[in-house]
C-alpha cells in the first residue's frame, strides 16, 4: 500500500528530526558558549538524559502500538532504540574522553570501585549486542525467538540505567524516580499482557519477534 | 445624574507637622537612609578593602559569571543554574545574626554591625566542592573569631561552634525537593572556628554577596569541602558537644563531620584525587587540605584522617 508506506516514510523523517534535535541543540549551545560554567559536566548530563529518555521511549513502543491499536508503530522501535544507543555512545565517549582523557587505569578503577559507574557501564555494554543485531539480516540469522530473547537485554539496560542515575544524584531523587516509575509501568504492562496471553491461549505457541 | 466630586487631599498625604518643621534635617538624612538600604542589598560595591596576608597568591581568579551561575544552594533548587534565578527576590534585609550559647556576652548583630565590626579584607581562596570541581574566589570579610570575640569570646565550656542558615519555605519553594533536612546546619570544632583562615564572608569580587552565593553573610572554610561553608547564616551558637551537620545527617558514610579536602580519602561514589577547576579542560590533582596544610594541618595532628573524614 503506497499510501501507508509514504506515511511511514514521513513518520521516519519526523522521528529522525526529533531524535537528532537534541544533538543540534547541544551543538548550538556550544557554538553560543552556553554550556554553563562546567561544560563537560553539562555535556555528560545532557547526553545521559537523552539516553535514558530514548530507552524509556523504546520500551514504550510495543505497549503503545497495542493500546492505540496501531501495529505500524513497530517500525519506529528500531530507530528509537538505535538513537538511544547513539546518545549512549556520546555519553560514554564524553566520560572516556572529556572526563578521563583515555586514562585506562583510572577508568578501570572507576568501573570496579564506583557502583554508579558500574551500573552505567553495564547499561551501555548491554546495548551493544542489541545495536549490532538490530538489522533484518541478524533477525533472520538468529531466528525470531532467539533474537527476541537476546533483545530482552534492553530490560537490564533500563534497570541499570535508572540505578546509574539514582546513585549519581546527591539528594534530589525526583528525576531518577520518575524514569524508574516509567520503566516500572512499561514492565508491568508486559507482565500483565503476557499473563493474559497465557490465560487466553495456554498451549505453547510461536513467539512473535516482539519483546 | 450624580457626579461624585473627588475629595480633597486625603489625610494620609498631609505632611506631619514635625517633618514640616524639621524639613532641612529630613533632607539631610535622606542620603544616609538610602545608603543604609543599599548596603544591605546584593551587588553593592565595598570600598576600602584591605588586602589580606592570608590571601592565596599565584592563582587565576575564576570568572565572576561562573561563580554566580553555577551554585549549590539547595534551598533554591538542586540544579546548578537554579539558585541564580530562584534566589533573585530573596529578602536579605533586615538581617541579623545571633551569636549565642557558650559565649560571655551572647547577643544579636544587625547586618550593619557585621559590616563594620572589623576591617573588611579581601581574601583570595581556593574553593573545592565535594563534587570534584573547584573555583578561586576573592572573598570579602574577616576572621570568624572577630565576631565571637565581640560576643565576649568563648566560655570555658565551649568546644564546638554550630551554625544555622535562614530557612523560609515561602521564599524557597524548591527547598522541599532538596532531599536534605532544612534549615541547613553546620559545625566546626572551636579551634577550627577560631583559626584565622575561617572567614566570615559578606562579599566577593569587590561587592556584597549575590543572593545565590549565600547573601548576606556566609562562612568560607578553604581547607574543607564547599558544603561546610554554610550560607545565609542567622545563628552562630557555641556549644559543648559536636553539633549536627546537614550532609552528615543525610549520609554520614559519604560526608564526615570534618570533611577536610583530602585526595587520599575518596567519596564512596567518586574519587577525590582530582578536580576540575571551572574554566579548565584537564583535571588537576587535588591538594591535601586544598593546599592550606601549612596553616591548618596542625589542627589535626595525631588524628586518623581516614577515620575522621
Amino acid at each position: 500500500m503506497a499510501k501507508s508506506r509514504s506515511k511511514i516514510r514521513l513518520g521516519k523523517v519526523l522521528l529522525w528530526a526529533a531524535c537528532l534535535s537534541p544533538l543540534f541543540r547541544l551543538g548550538w549551545r556550544a557554538y553560543q558558549s552556553e554550556l554553563t560554567a562546567n561544560p563537560i559536566e553539562f555535556i555528560t548530563h545532557f547526553t545521559g538524559d537523552w539516553t535514558i529518555r530514548l530507552i524509556v521511549a523504546t520500551l514504550a513502543v510495543s505497549p503503545l502500538r497495542r493500546l492505540l491499536n496501531r501495529p505500524n508503530l513497530i517500525r519506529y522501535r528500531r530507530p528509537v532504540g538505535l538513537f538511544a544507543f547513539f546518545y549512549g555512545c556520546l555519553h560514554f565517549l564524553t566520560y572516556v574522553w572529556l572526563d578521563k582523557f583515555f586514562v585506562l587505569s583510572d577508568m578501570i578503577k572507576d568501573v570496579a570501585k564506583r557502583p554508579f559507574i558500574t551500573a552505567g557501564f553495564t547499561a551501555f555494554v548491554c546495548m551493544i549486542p542489541l545495536a549490532v543485531t538490530s538489522t533484518s539480516g541478524w533477525i533472520r540469522r538468529l531466528g525470531g525467538k532467539r533474537w527476541a530473547n537476546l533483545h530482552r537485554l534492553i530490560y537490564l539496560t533500563a534497570v541499570a540505567g535508572v540505578i546509574h542515575y539514582y546513585w549519581l544524584v546527591k539528594s534530589d531523587h525526583r528525576l531518577p524516580l520518575m524514569y524508574g516509575g516509567l520503566v516500572a509501568v512499561e514492565f508491568a504492562y508486559r507482565l500483565v499482557a503476557s499473563v493474559r496471553r497465557k490465560v487466553a491461549a495456554p498451549a505453547p505457541r510461536k513467539v512473535l519477534t516482539e519483546a | 445624574m450624580l457626579i461624585r466630586k473627588a475629595g480633597d487631599i486625603p489625610y494620609s498625604e498631609v505632611t506631619p507637622k514635625s517633618v514640616y518643621l524639621n524639613r532641612r534635617a529630613f533632607l539631610a538624612g535622606a542620603p544616609v537612609a538610602l545608603l543604609g538600604a543599599r548596603s544591605a542589598s546584593a551587588g553593592t560595591k565595598l570600598p576600602n578593602l584591605a588586602k589580606s596576608p592570608l590571601s592565596t597568591t599565584g592563582e587565576k581568579i575564576t570568572p565572576y559569571d561562573s561563580v554566580t551561575t553555577y551554585n549549590n544552594f539547595y534551598e533554591f533548587g538542586t540544579q546548578k543554574e537554579q539558585p541564580a534565578q530562584l534566589a533573585k527576590n530573596f529578602k536579605t534585609a533586615p538581617w541579623s545574626v545571633s551569636v549565642e550559647g557558650d559565649v560571655a556576652k551572647p547577643r544579636k548583630f544587625s547586618m550593619d554591625e557585621i559590616m563594620h565590626l572589623a576591617p573588611l579584607e579581601e581574601r583570595v581562596y581556593r574553593h573545592r566542592c565535594v563534587e570534584a570541581w573547584s573555583i578561586v574566589v576573592p572573598w570579602i570579610g574577616y576572621s570568624l573569631s572577630k565576631i565571637i570575640e565581640q560576643a565576649g569570646g568563648p566560655t570555658p565550656k565551649a568546644k564546638y561552634v554550630a551554625f544555622e542558615s535562614y530557612y523560609d519555605p515561602r521564599q524557597m519553594p524548591e527547598a522541599k525537593y532538596a532531599g536534605i533536612q532544612l534549615p541547613y546546619v553546620e559545625g566546626l570544632r572551636l579551634d577550627e572556628a577560631m583559626h584565622p583562615l575561617a572567614l566570615l564572608c559578606v562579599g566577593m569580587y569587590g561587592e556584597t554577596l549575590p543572593n545565590q552565593d549565600g547573601a548576606p553573610v556566609r562562612m568560607v572554610l578553604p581547607w574543607k569541602y564547599g558544603f561546610k561553608s554554610i550560607k545565609s547564616i542567622v545563628k552562630i551558637r557555641l556549644v559543648e558537644s559536636q553539633p549536627p551537620a546537614t550532609w552528615n545527617i543525610y549520609a554520614s558514610n559519604e560526608y564526615g563531620f570534618y570533611s577536610n579536602v583530602n585526595p587520599h580519602v575518596d567519596h564512596p561514589r567518586w574519587s577525590q584525587a582530582k578536580e576540575r577547576r571551572l574554566g579548565e579542560l584537564f583535571k588537576r590533582d587535588t591538594l591535601m587540605f586544598n593546599g592550606y596544610g601549612d596553616q591548618v594541618a596542625k589542627l589535626y595532628a595525631g588524628m586518623d584522617l581516614k577515620k575522621y573524614y
